[in-house]
């Protein structure tokens, strides 16, 4: 009609509009004051902001306190097993570009029982936003010593004082061959907190993000002491860095760094007290081994058996 | 025997009457890297082409590059021919050719040799510029005639260096030539295996092969005096022939698998090799995990998300991948799980063969952990098991693991091609609207059954959880509810008992005896009961293709025998070890779940030498059973 083409004229418009509301699901349990609480907020938020098709988004998580995160998502999850969330994702991922996978972990589940896996997962760069609950300390059990614990910490398994250095996160993950993203950030910055993982996610590859989180449980003094010492936390500024919000203000220190410069991300993760928020490497270049996963979906039956067949012929007497 | 006498007048090629066997072992030993394996693996092509049955085994040393002329570099293979189908490897060869005197005592160590075994020696060690070669030799010639073995010294090495400067690169295919001489066997057919066998190589490599082939052949008709034949029964089926590794990889490429995710193992890791080569064409690939833990979480991932995949490994692998095979049975994921069982316990015995993960794969989660497991018994059935296993797995929402051992990944065995069929290939992931209200665990009352909701279903979003949870898949530890769970992914074992029929009882349905096996003990097992039963032992058999659930009606079968024996490669107790009692004799794997599902006085006839069981041992335990 009036020379028009009505199917070259059709406007993708969404089917539906999702709401905070619609990512929600049940009342998270986690004790008042926790941190992963402002995570939470802050991911339904990234989803509503990127309208994230629910039933195309999984949250894969271990076990702990912040692996109860899937719980609490009205998407598809994945509460699998202690220390691998890693491996899980990776397989959810592989052969399904469609879907948007989240990992969600705890201080205990990837720099303690999965670390294995975790130096792997940095290493495959597949397009994973990962976000890692940094309280310091294993909630879940009651109160255990976990490699991200300072030296000195009491808990119930060392009563006198944990005995030795913790393990940084931060350095390991910048360590490892084809690192892509790293960025920390913490729960009572919610702006930051919430460009931070907007950025992770944007990023294709294995985004690593770092959430400094308060336990008021078993770990009140140290949070009481991060939120209130201004030297203690500082902020990291760059253009392509992440972007800074009203809250910038609350804050004496701010830190230029380009993060493309490894070398200067690897000085400010060693930094023994002081730390940084913000993103400290990406490198959109990094090998993603999930191109390599998808580059073969969607063979016809056809294609199959002949390839099979083929390969059959040499076997033939 | 067969190998007695052998005709002495001057031989003429075709006139000469050829003693007529019904089967034969023959073994060819080297040092590693001198080709022996692909000189048997192409005898055993042209047998198998000739209409023969065949079944091949590799001798591999443990060590990449072992020092020569020792007992561990000892490389090579067994090839046994014969008039019917072969089944297994069989008992003590009759036939040996030997690159060296050394090899051939890896292979008495064995006991893979008798008197009267025939063997054709290299007797280039016998003129060795070494005197402590030379009296090596002389000293093994000496012990081999004691042995009763019956020793001919061939000029390999000499009749090489007519064809080739280096004879270590061609005395393999000489000795085709002459095996095809020995064994009557068609030339053309041997000629297109050296063909196959150095395609890869330049035409002039062939040409010189195929001399070498040549020459072999004629040095036997002049000098030779060993002549058989092997009647058989020409095919019109098209054959493949391949170890039991490769019919695996071939399985998930025909079940239309697209991710294997594995570490690597000895013996299960070849099949990935196999796989690898052509899995990207038939759009799938290969995950090489981390770690074995990694590769099953991979393989869980990938199966949650729609697309079933595999995991292939061996005991210690098992092992490791405890946690995440619980959590699958637990959310009901299916997966299929390979386990290519070797010895054990911890790294035991990497290279032989066992079946000692029954129990760990029955049993050896924490909790209550239901699974199907299935034990194919012949290299064609490691093919069509795992075409079927992913069927079962999606079906049933279940792991399905399949229980193979190192004799069947490396056992080679033709078999008729199998016609591939669409159907076979998994289908599309469903990404229709899941029915709305119908929650992710809906077990139906009767079966456990339930319909599985995959990302991607719109309305089907729920979060999977290894913890005790509920219908609607949320996380309860109500009494009642984890009672209910439990029970419901319980059933459906039962409910897939249903769907299988009474095992084919192997010989008479009532007896004195009956002897029970499962996966790659079939052949032998079978073999030995029909030389019995030959000798007029009342013995029948039964081999189980599925271990959990079992086949219905076997106590009934049971019923009908005097005596029932499990003959299995793992360990029992022998009741008359000390300190054994009949209250505490601990009974081998298979027979210790019988005993417990049947109530039947099941025995145990299992040892853990880490080889295939030899139908003669079997032959052997039935007669004195039966005190024939």
């Amino acid at each position: 009609m009036f020379g028009l083409n009505l199917d070259a004229c059709i406007i993708d418009v969404p089917e539906k509009y999702y709401s905070v509301q619609d990512y929600e699901k049940g009342v998270a349990r986690w004790c008042p004051g926790c941190g992963d609480h402002s995570v939470l907020s802050a991911v339904k938020r990234l989803c509503k902001e990127e309208q994230l098709i629910p039933e195309k988004t999984v949250f894969v998580s271990g076990i702990g306190c912040s692996s109860r995160f899937p719980h609490y998502m009205n998407t598809y999850g994945f509460h699998g097993l202690h220390g691998r969330a890693f491996p899980v994702a990776s397989g959810v991922k592989f052969r399904r570009p469609d879907l948007n996978v989240f990992v969600v972990t705890g201080d205990g589940d990837c720099c303690s029982i999965g670390a294995g896996h975790w130096i792997h997962a940095i290493r495959y760069n597949i397009n994973l936003t990962v976000l890692l609950f940094d309280n310091q300390i294993y909630g879940m059990t009651k109160k255990q010593t976990s490699p991200t614990s300072p030296m000195g910490t009491i808990s119930n398994t060392h009563p006198e004082g944990s005995v030795l250095p913790p393990i940084n996160p931060l350095q390991t993950t910048l360590g490892v061959s084809n690192v892509s993203f790293v960025a920390q950030t913490a729960d009572w910055v919610p702006s930051h907190l919430y460009s931070t993982i907007k950025k992770a996610y944007e990023h294709q590859g294995f985004s690593f993000v770092k959430i400094l989180m308060r336990c008021p449980k078993f770990m009140p003094d140290i949070a009481k002491e991060k939120v209130s010492d201004k030297d203690m936390v500082r902020l990291l500024t760059h253009e392509n860095g992440i972007p800074l919000g009203a809250e910038a203000k609350r804050f004496t220190h701010i830190v230029e760094h380009d993060p493309s410069n490894m070398d200067h991300a690897r000085e400010l993760a060693a930094s023994p007290e002081i730390s940084y928020l913000g993103l400290f490497y990406q490198n959109k270049d990094a090998l993603r081994y999930d191109l390599y996963g998808a580059h073969n979906i969607n063979y016809t039956p056809e294609q199959k058996i002949t390839a099979i067949n083929q390969a059959m012929e040499r076997y033939v007497i | 025997m067969e190998n007695d006498s052998h005709v002495k007048t001057a031989p003429q090629q075709g006139t000469v009457k050829r003693k007529q066997l019904r089967q034969h072992i023959v073994e060819i030993i080297s040092d590693s890297g001198e080709g022996a394996q692909k000189a048997g693996q192409s005898f055993g092509a042209v047998c198998a082409k000739m209409g023969n049955g065949v079944w091949t085994v590799e001798i591999i040393p443990a060590d990449i590059q072992p020092p020569p002329r020792t007992k561990e570099s000892a490389s090579g293979i067994r090839i046994r021919i014969g008039s019917e189908r072969i089944t297994n490897a069989g008992d003590e060869a009759d036939l040996v050719v030997a690159f060296n005197e050394i090899a051939p005592y890896s292979r008495i160590d064995q006991d893979a040799f008798k008197p009267g075994t025939i063997m054709l020696i290299e007797d280039y060690w016998a003129g060795h510029d070494s005197s402590e070669i030379r009296e090596n030799y002389a000293r093994a010639m000496e012990d081999f005639e004691k042995r009763g073995y019956v020793v001919h010294q061939i000029p390999m090495e000499k009749e090489c260096l007519k064809l080739v400067p280096d004879a270590k690169k061609g005395k393999n295919m000489w000795v085709l030539g002459m095996l095809c001489f020995i064994y009557n066997r068609d030339l053309r057919f041997a000629q297109a295996q050296v063909k196959q066998a150095f395609r890869k190589k330049s035409r002039a490599v062939v040409d010189v092969n195929l001399q070498l082939l040549q020459a072999g052949y004629e040095w036997a008709v002049e000098n030779l005096d060993l002549r058989y034949d092997i009647p058989s029964i020409e095919t019109q089926q098209e054959l493949v022939v391949m170890n039991g590794n490769e019919a695996l990889g071939f399985g998930v490429l025909a079940a239309g698998i697209e991710v294997c995710s594995m570490y690597p193992i000895t013996p299960a890791t070849s099949a990935s090799h196999h796989l690898a080569e052509t899995i990207e064409k038939a759009g799938g690939l290969v995950h090489q995990a981390e770690d074995e833990i990694a590769a099953i979480g991979f393989a869980v991932g990938s199966s949650y998300a729609g697309k079933t995949a595999v995991t292939i490994t061996s005991g210690p692998g098992i092992a490791l991948k405890t946690e995440f095979i619980g959590l699958a049975v637990m959310a009901e994921v299916p997966l299929v799980i390979i386990n290519v069982q070797r010895g054990g316990p911890s790294t035991g015995l990497p290279t032989k063969v066992e079946q000692g993960d029954l129990l760990a794969l029955l049993y050896g989660q924490p909790g209550d952990t239901p699974k199907i497991v299935m034990a194919p018994s012949t290299i064609e059935e490691c093919f069509h098991f795992v075409v079927l296993a992913r069927q079962i797995a999606e079906a049933f929402r279940i792991p399905v693991v399949l229980l193979t051992d190192a004799n069947l990944a490396t056992g080679v065995q033709p078999f008729p091609r199998p016609e591939l069929k669409k159907e076979w290939l998994s289908p599309p992931i469903d990404q229709s609207p899941w029915t709305e209200d119908l929650q992710p665990y809906a077990w139906d009352k009767e079966t456990g059954l339930s319909k599985r909701p995959i990302p991607g279903q719109a309305g089907g979003m729920f979060t999977l959880t290894g913890l005790a949870h509920t219908e609607d898949g949320k996380v309860s530890y109500s009494p009642d509810q984890n009672q209910r769970g439990v029970a419901m992914r319980s059933r459906k074992l039962a409910t897939f008992g249903k769907t299988l029929k009474p095992p084919q009882v192997n010989g008479d349905p009532s007896g004195d005896l009956l002897v029970i096996g499962w996966g790659s003990t079939r052949g032998a097992i079978e073999e030995a009961v029909a030389s019995a039963r030959e000798e007029g032992a009342k013995v029948s058999s039964l081999h189980l293709r599925f271990v959990s659930p079992f086949e219905p009606g076997l106590k009934e079968i049971f019923s009908q025998f005097k005596q029932v024996v499990a003959v299995e490669i793992n360990y029992s107790d022998d009741p008359d070890d000390p300190m054994i009692t009949p209250e505490n004799r601990r009974y081998s794997q298979l027979a210790w779940v019988l005993r417990a599902q049947t109530l039947v006085d099941i025995d145990s006839f299992s040892n853990v030498h880490g080889q295939p069981l030899r139908p003669g041992h079997i032959f052997n335990m039935i007669k004195s059973r039966l005190q024939l």
